[in-house]
């Protein structure tokens, strides 16, 4: 049977050598705002369909995102951001974040976009390890039981960069 | 670009892809798991199969949709194509790479 090399190193021109090729992504999440939330689930989400492996980190107000109780109520951020093209005396006015937040749900259904909960599973069943930040949840008074049960763990600082060493690893910080 | 997989002939885009769906048969299929370091099994042929159907209606294919198709969960996906599931299994399938990012 006759077979040939194409399907591997050929096909991408060049060779890469090992230290080349991106093996993990190591991203932190440390904001609750929707806009953030979603950019880092999709960096990690898009990490593992190509084949990378992928960690996140929630720390601070990212930790929101993994709140049984908080993680439905996110919304986008109407005061301080630019990219709103709004005063900013109008963004902060009652009702202001939850429009943004519905107007924006509303595209990312367009885009079968999921909802941060089925998000979270679709993380952790495509093997992106999830953990929470040891010293933030303590500043935030939380306990275990408060986040999701997809959690993989709680870690400090110097764990997560334990587990980020090596070539080809790269750290986010959202 | 031509080339010579089990002694047919194929055109492949830059990325491995058949370009025409039309020279695809099993014995490719095979040809290309072995290259990705995948020997089929019955339920990677569940999913190729679904992944063509889905391509012949002209579906857009999300790692999302096919976890929910009933025909296998997104852990089973990963764990049957372990380099990136979907673009691994549409090389297989001889169908393009989808281009979602999500």
């Amino acid at each position: 049977m006759e077979t040939t090399t194409v399907f591997t190193s050929k096909q991408n021109g060049a060779i890469k050598n090992e230290n080349e090729v991106i093996k993990k992504m190591m991203i932190i999440l440390s904001k609750a705002s929707l806009e953030n939330v979603y950019a880092a689930f999709i960096l990690a989400n898009g990490a593992r369909s190509e084949g990378i492996e992928a960690e996140m980190f929630f720390t601070f107000f990212g930790l929101e995102a993994i709140q049984k109780k908080k993680l439905e109520h996110l919304h986008v951020a109407t005061v301080g951001n630019p990219a709103m093209h709004i005063p900013t005396m109008l963004g902060g006015l009652p009702g202001m974040e939850a429009f943004a937040t519905s107007m924006m749900q509303k595209e990312m259904d367009k885009l079968d976009i999921p909802p941060v909960h089925e998000f979270l599973e679709i993380l952790s069943a495509s093997g992106v390890k999830l953990w929470a930040c040891k010293l933030a949840m303590d500043m935030f008074h939380l306990k275990k039981e408060d986040l999701i049960d997809d959690l993989d763990g709680v870690l400090t600082v110097g764990d997560f960069y334990q587990r980020g060493s090596g070539p080809g690893m790269h750290m986010l910080f959202v | 670009m031509l080339t010579t997989i089990s002694n047919k002939t194929v055109s492949l885009n830059e990325e491995g892809y058949l370009t025409d769906f039309s020279q695809w048969d099993k014995t490719i299929a095979h040809e290309i798991a072995q290259q990705t370091g995948i020997d089929l099994t019955p339920r990677h042929w569940d999913v190729i199969n679904y992944v063509q159907d889905q391509h012949t209606k002209e579906i857009p294919l999300t790692i999302r949709n096919v976890g929910k198709s009933g025909v296998v969960d997104i852990k089973e996906f990963y764990q049957l194509f372990p380099a990136g599931p979907l673009k691994t299994c549409t090389k297989i399938a001889g169908i393009p790479k989808p281009v979602s990012c999500i």
